[in-house]
Parts: structure tokens; C-alpha cells; sequence
């Protein structure tokens, strides 16, 4: 064990040698170190999947829940206690697919909280179906003639959902994606890191196919310039661009006209309530 | 003895339901003891639906059918109640539908007298008062209150409305009727089951719910709501059912007690949730207002259906509880049962409620709240040197700590897991061995369930077997048939997973009563205790069970 690293573990991990995962797991690592947390202040939240998995390799408190569930389970974390750090981490099926609806709602929300979406373009741990990102046209496992449905363009759903922090990483560059990860976590409010995450076992594409697609977003580029942003998403190859493509305007966070009364004690800490506050609410109920 | 039912029928925004709650909290401000029930379709204008009032000077909560007043606001109101109205009964009615009826154009006095016709019911509830020989000034302290609000410019033509409605009515039928409900001492509480409901949620300590709105289980997560910031409970309406019990699993985690409601339907849809509160050893309250199904249903309608489903919820095996409160006070304290029992053996605990119970005011003389307690179950991190979440123990109870509130590190994970909460392939050793903890918790939850309450079994010859919120009725279909010399006792279940041993009379009959069309507490004593019932009284037409229904079903099948 890495006495440096206090988020290192000694789980045994379940991902193909050599996966770009593995990139995303040391990004998030050192990601949090930079951010100077201690593993009792994060709380990693996943659903089910290879990037589902990810909490188990990484030393801090996790809640790795059913598929498509992460984000409604790490609210409710994130309401409990708003002073840990909630990050969930996810692949495209588990977020996209089987929780979508969950995702477009936390964006309205606007929570505190990071979500890491590995988009690796397949079902992964499933054995190769398509998945919500697909390109029309590839061929899957169960999509012998190749994909018919027009892949999601999640990023693009943030930014007209006004997400607080929208980002695309590489997994296979792991310096670039702790910055991310790092900013992600800082801003306030929904941030969506999506990170392109080729899969070296059922993929039709090896890691420098991606590595030599990818487009940087210009040096000029104003990330709180909404249309731009699109822009940058919806024109030609905009599934390859990395870096922040766009930070939402300031809006009121999940919770806080609750927080802003209540404080942001967390909630295991308020105790029980005292008798006369449960005596004066039967009270209100008694003929007079 | 004086038991007086009194049925208001009328359209969806006709008002029935505040010229019901006026007088009912006039009749409950007077001493009296008052049960009221709905039924209602399921749509905002339109349709028919009644209002049942039953007051006695000792409380019965249980429904009634016949009226002995019956006011219908429209032609359609009168077609579809006039049958319940008793012989010699007033129908008091906004135009002579028959003629016997009492008539009192609420509206056309409403517009002539006060130039608006929205005072229509509360003149209406005057001449209710009339009729029932209540004082002139009965309902004025309630009224105040009601449209405290809207200023007094409202409230005082809502009193001059109701003054209006008695002299109407007190003119048309001094002779006729036989009532009399002068002010009496006396105090009592007039509650719903969605009011009882979140009441003991707040004496449990709950912090936090979740809720896609779902009738008739939404007054509960309304309740807290409109109290969110004063009593400190997280209030979320989810994006779906699904969204609601993750969320609660969430905060639950993180060390707020957490609940969610539903009612069938939504409730299918937390099922995979239940399951992961039985894997990630996470504790959660659902409360699941039954409705009449399957499918959409009858959306405001009542129903005992969804017993066996709630006993049998989720995939795999593990542990859970099920309860199903009686009524209001009993609801108060099953909340704060059910949260403790959750925390103790870290599971899910299911809180049957139904629209009868919901949505039906029943008065309690006292809630007692004392008897009941929260309970916490957390360990001392300080008393842990090493700390494992799903640690092996005798009582299969793991120690359970909040995730950031010590520097030991929590975890919860819906695989199958080792003691520290990793994903374990381990068939040899680490799977049977945590199959087994959390099977031992069954045993010991076990062991904490109450057996049925019991009443007149001593003697009985039959036993009605029933359960959650037909007490009222059962009771008071048995005391009938006791006058009638039938030797019928009650055992009542309001704690029903898993079962508790139970003692049955030797040799009496055994039936079920139930709302509902399957005799599904006749099979969970099969399955439960090895115990056959093919005798059953059930009802399924989406109405509660009544004495009245109860004696006659018995009288046919006996």
C-alpha cells in the first residue's frame, strides 16, 4: 500500500488489464488529493457496470446501489449531508440508459455534486451491446446490421438544462482529467465530466483512434457562452471534444431554501425531536 | 343511544367536502364524537361523491352506509344516493327531487341574499345544523377559522351564509326532526390517517422523505411539506417512485431517518429498492396506501390488495417487516415502531395504509404519545478500532455507522458483499456466510412481532380474522352479532410480517374478514402458521368494509 496515497486500496480489480478505467481511477485519486480531501469526506456513489465498480478500487465511503440508481441515492446523501463531497461514478448505460430520467431531473435540481460518466460507446460488462452513445451505424453485439438510433448527446442535454459545470475527459489522459475533475468538484451546483473511455476488449476502435480524433476546445473558447458551447457540441465530431465546454449560470443550488433554514448540519445530527414539538402538531388536531 | 349518520352527495367542486369538514369540526367542537368517511371518483369537477358523517356521543370509527340525513347538492347526487337514505330519514336537497324532500335553494339564496353563489355551502352546512338542532351559532368558531385567511370581510358573510342555511332549514323542520346537539364537555382528537401518519414520522425522527404523488398516499409527504423547515425533515417530490425510495436509501445511508410513500402502482416500482434495502442492509420506511387494483385501478377508491405483494417484495431473500395500523392513533405509534424496527435490524419496513384510512377522520381521545419512542441503533465509532460495515455477529446485526461523521470509512454495496462491503465471487465461505447474518436478523425480528390483538375470543365459537384498518368495522359487526346471541370473537392482526405465534381458540371456526377479493390474510396464515381458513367475508367493490356488511355476509354463509 502507498502510505503517500491515502485513497489507495488493496481490492482486487475486475477490469480487462490495461483498460482506460484505469486512467479515470487515478485521475479521481488525484483529483482528491489536490482538492486536499481525506477518504471520510468523500462519498462515492455508483450504480452497476465496469465504471460502476470504480468506488470498490478507490479507498473512501461509497454506495455502489442498482443500475441507473446512483444519482437519485447519492441526493439523498447529498441531502443528509451536504458536507461530504458526493461524487458519482457511472457508466453511459447506467446514467444515460437505465437512469436517464434521474439525470435530466438533477440538472433541474442543481445538487452539489459531481457526476463522472465513462462513455465507452458499449455495453461493456454485458458482453458488447449498444449503448446510448452508439454512433448510428456500428455494429453490436445485438445490433448485428449496426446501430439504428441516433446516439444521446448528454453534454449538449447540460448545457440547455443549464448545468453548472460541463466537461469531456480522456481516460487516457489522465493529467488533463484530474484538472477537470478537480474544477468539477469546486463548482457549485451539477457538474457532468463525461469521459471518452474506449473499451480495448468488445470496442471496434483502439485507444489512439480516439487519442488522434480528439479536439481540444479552442483556446478562445468562452465556456459561459451557452451558444457556443452547443456549437462546439452539435458541429461536426463534437463527440470528440474535451476540455470545459461550459459553466452555467449561477442558480440556486438543491436544497437550499431547506439548508438556508435549517443550516448545514447534517440531518443523522438534528436528533429526535422534543415532545412538545410532536405535542403541539397533535394539538392542532384537537376540537376547540 | 344516540348515532346519527348523515351522508352529503354532490359533484367534485360542489364543496362537499368543506361543508363536510365545517361540520364535522363544529360537531367535534361540540364533545361529540365524530367518524367521517369518503368516497370519491377519480377526477377534480364532475362526477358524484359523498361525504359520510357519523356522530355519536362515544366514539365508533367505523363506517356507516345509512343515512339518516341526506343532502344531495344536484339532481345527479339525489339519483345516486337517494338509496341510502333510512326510512323516515330527512333529505334535505337544493331542489324538491321527491316529495319528501326538504328543500333549501342554497344557491339561489347564496346569489339573492349574499350575491354570490360560492356561499351556497356553507348555507348549506347551516341548514345541516338546523336539521340536526345544533345551536344558531354552531359553526361560527369554525368558520372563523376556516377563512381566518381570507379576512373577516369573508369569514363574516360565511357566518351570515350559515345563519341563513339553520333558519331555513330549523323553519322547514322544527317537527320533523328528532335531533339535538347542544354543547357538550369533553375533547377529542379528529385525525386522518395521512394526518396520523406523518405525526408519528416527526415523534420517529424522521429527517427525510421522498414521494412521486400518488393518491391517496400524497397527504402524507403534503403533511410534512407544508412543515418542512420548522420540524427539520428534507421534504423531495422525486422524478418517479423509482427516484423516491433511492433517494430515501440515500439519505438513510448518510444517517437521516428516511421514508417514502406510494400507494400499488408506485409502489411495483420501489420493489428493486426494497430489495436493495435488504442487501445494503440500509433501513427505510415505505408506507403503501392501497388502492383497489391491479393496474391503475380505482384510483380513490379503497382496498386491502396489496398484502400479499408487500410480504413478498423484491428479489431474493432477506429480511422485512410489514405493518398495517388500525386507525389514526395506532398509525401515530406504527410510524415510530416502524422506524425503530428498521434501524434495529437495518431493513425495510412497510406501513400498510389504504384510502379508507388516509382519508377518513376518526376521533381519538388520546393519543398517548409516550408510548412510543424513537430508538437509535447507530454505534460509537469511538468504541471501534477497526471498522467493517457488513461485520459477521452473533445476531447477524452489524454495528452501523454514518458515512463522514467519524473517520472509519462506510460503505453499502447491492452485490454480494465481505465484511468490509466489497463484491465477493467468495462461494465457498463469504457467500453463505452473509446470506446467513442477514437471514439470522429474520429470526430475531421474529421474535420482536405482536401477535393479534384479541377480542371476545374467550367464549367464541367463531373468530373473524382480520387486519389493518377494517377494525373499526370488525368491532362493531361483532358486538351487533353478540346482541344477536352469536359467540364471534376477533383476532386482529396490525403487525403482519413476519407473524408472531399465535394461540387460537380451541375449536372455534375461523374466517377472514377482508377488504379485498382473495382472502390474502387466510393465505399468509397458511403460509406464515400452517393454518387453513376457507371461510372468508371479503369485499372488493373499492368501498370499506362496514358492520352492516360484515353481519349480513356472516348471516349468509354461517
Amino acid at each position: 500500500m502507498n502510505v503517500h496515497d491515502p485513497f489507495q486500496n488493496d481490492v482486487e480489480i475486475q477490469w480487462c488489464p490495461g483498460c482506460p478505467n484505469f486512467g479515470i481511477l487515478t485521475a479521481l485519486k488525484r483529483a482528491f488529493v489536490d482538492l486536499q480531501l481525506e477518504p471520510h469526506q468523500v462519498c462515492l456513489v455508483s450504480g452497476i457496470g465496469q465504471a460502476a465498480k470504480l468506488p470498490h478500487y478507490l479507498r473512501c465511503n461509497f454506495f455502489n446501489g442498482l443500475h441507473g440508481r446512483a444519482i437519485p441515492v447519492a441526493l439523498g446523501i447529498h441531502a443528509a449531508n451536504p458536507t461530504l463531497t458526493t461524487v458519482v461514478t457511472t457508466g453511459e448505460g447506467d446514467c444515460y440508459g437505465e437512469g436517464g430520467n434521474h439525470l435530466l431531473h438533477a440538472f433541474r435540481r442543481n445538487p452539489n455534486m459531481t457526476v463522472v460518466v465513462h462513455n465507452n460507446e458499449i455495453y461493456a460488462l454485458t458482453k458488447g451491446q449498444g449503448s446510448p452513445t452508439t454512433p448510428v451505424g456500428e455494429v453490436r453485439s445485438l445490433q448485428v446490421h449496426g446501430v439504428e438510433m441516433t446516439p444521446l448527446n448528454m453534454p449538449a442535454v447540460a448545457v440547455l438544462h443549464d448545468g453548472a459545470f460541463v466537461a469531456r475527459g480522456f481516460a487516457a489522459d489522465p493529467d488533463h482529467l484530474k484538472d477537470l475533475l478537480v474544477e468539477a468538484v469546486r463548482c457549485p451546483g451539477l457538474s457532468l465530466v463525461e469521459v471518452i473511455q474506449p473499451c480495448i476488449t468488445w470496442g471496434p476502435h483502439p485507444v489512439s483512434w480516439y487519442k488522434e480524433r480528439l479536439r481540444p476546445v479552442p483556446t478562445d473558447h468562452d465556456p459561459t457562452n451557452r451558444e457556443a458551447a452547443l456549437r462546439l457540441l452539435l458541429g461536426q465530431d463534437g463527440r470528440f471534444v474535451t476540455g470545459v465546454i461550459y459553466r452555467g449560470t449561477e442558480r440556486p443550488l438543491f436544497g437550499h431554501r431547506f439548508r438556508s433554514a435549517v443550516g448545514n448540519e447534517p440531518l443523522g445530527r438534528l436528533g429526535f425531536p422534543e415532545n412538545d414539538v410532536v405535542r403541539s402538531l397533535l394539538d392542532k388536531f384537537r376540537a376547540h | 343511544m344516540l348515532d346519527c349518520t348523515l351522508v352529503i352527495a354532490g359533484s367534485a367542486g360542489e364543496g362537499i367536502q368543506t361543508i363536510g369538514d365545517v361540520l364535522a369540526d363544529a360537531l367535534s367542537a361540540h364533545g361529540y364524537a365524530v367518524f367521517t368517511w369518503q368516497e370519491y371518483e377519480s377526477r377534480i369537477r364532475g362526477g358524484q361523491n359523498t361525504y359520510t358523517i357519523r356522530v355519536r356521543q362515544d366514539p365508533c370509527n367505523a363506517p356507516t352506509w345509512e343515512a339518516d340525513i341526506l343532502l344531495c347538492l344536484n339532481q345527479g347526487a339525489y339519483e345516486k344516493a337517494a338509496g341510502r337514505l333510512k326510512d323516515g330519514g330527512i333529505l334535505l336537497a337544493e331542489e324538491p327531487y321527491d316529495k319528501a324532500a326538504m328543500v333549501v335553494p342554497f344557491k339561489a339564496m347564496a346569489q339573492e341574499r349574499l350575491g354570490r353563489v360560492i356561499y351556497a355551502n356553507t348555507i348549506a352546512a347551516g341548514a345541516l345544523a338546523g336539521v340536526l338542532g345544533m345551536e344558531r351559532d354552531a359553526l361560527e368558531e369554525v368558520l372563523g377559522r376556516e377563512f381566518a385567511a381570507k379576512g373577516l370581510e369573508v369569514v363574516e358573510a360565511n357566518r351570515q351564509a350559515a345563519r341563513l342555511g339553520y333558519d331555513a332549514a330549523d323553519a322547514a323542520c322544527r317537527d320533523a326532526c328528532p335531533w339535538s346537539f347542544p354543547k357538550r364537555s369533553g375533547s377529542h382528537y379528529l385525525v386522518t390517517g395521512n394526518e396520523a401518519l406523518p405525526m408519528g414520522a416527526v415523534r420517529a425522527g424522521c429527517r427525510f422523505i421522498a414521494a412521486y404523488p400518488m393518491t391517496p398516499s400524497t397527504g402524507v409527504i403534503t403533511f410534512l411539506a407544508k412543515r418542512s423547515e420548522e420540524l427539520g425533515i428534507f421534504c423531495e417530490q422525486a422524478e418517479d417512485e423509482i427516484g423516491a425510495i433511492n433517494m430515501a436509501l440515500g439519505a438513510s445511508f448518510a444517517g437521516a431517518r428516511a421514508m417514502t410513500t406510494t400507494s400499488g402502482g408506485g409502489f411495483a416500482l420501489m420493489v428493486e429498492g426494497i430489495s436493495l434495502s435488504g442487501m445494503t442492509e440500509v433501513p427505510v420506511v415505505i408506507v403503501l396506501a392501497q388502492r383497489p387494483g391491479p393496474a391503475t385501478g380505482l384510483p380513490t377508491r379503497t382496498a386491502q390488495g396489496d398484502l400479499l405483494f408487500a410480504v413478498h417484495a423484491g428479489h431474493g431473500e432477506f429480511p422485512k417487516a410489514v405493518l398495517a395500523p388500525a386507525d389514526p392513533k395506532d398509525a401515530f405509534h406504527k410510524m415510530v415502531r416502524a422506524f425503530n424496527l428498521a434501524d434495529r435490524f437495518q431493513i425495510p419496513v412497510i406501513v400498510l395504509s389504504d384510502q379508507f384510512l388516509a382519508d377518513s377522520r376518526f376521533t381519538i381521545t388520546d393519543f398517548e404519545m409516550d408510548r412510543s419512542r424513537p430508538e437509535s441503533f447507530l454505534a460509537d465509532p469511538e468504541s471501534l478500532t477497526i471498522y467493517k460495515r457488513y461485520a459477521l455477529t452473533d445476531d447477524g446485526v452489524s454495528p452501523r455507522l454514518v458515512p463522514g461523521m467519524s473517520h472509519h470509512l462506510v460503505t453499502a454495496d447491492s452485490d454480494e458483499h465481505d465484511e468490509w462491503g466489497h463484491i465477493t465471487e467468495d462461494l465457498a465461505e463469504t457467500v453463505p456466510a452473509m446470506m446467513a447474518k442477514r437471514l439470522r436478523k429474520a429470526q430475531h425480528l421474529c421474535r420482536a412481532m405482536k401477535p393479534p390483538e384479541a377480542y371476545r375470543v374467550e367464549d367464541a365459537r367463531e373468530v373473524f380474522c382480520s387486519w389493518g384498518a377494517t377494525r373499526g368495522a370488525v368491532l362493531e359487526a361483532v358486538d351487533r352479532l353478540r346482541k344477536e346471541a352469536v359467540p364471534v370473537g376477533i383476532l386482529h392482526w396490525t403487525e403482519l410480517w413476519p407473524l408472531a405465534p399465535v394461540t387460537f381458540p380451541q375449536g372455534a371456526r375461523l374466517w377472514t374478514v377482508e377488504n379485498n377479493a382473495t382472502a390474502q390474510l387466510a393465505s399468509l396464515l397458511g403460509q406464515g402458521l400452517g393454518l387453513r381458513i376457507d371461510r372468508h367475508i371479503l369485499r372488493s367493490d373499492g368501498l370499506p368494509l362496514t358492520a352492516r356488511y360484515i353481519r349480513r355476509a356472516y348471516h349468509e354463509r354461517a
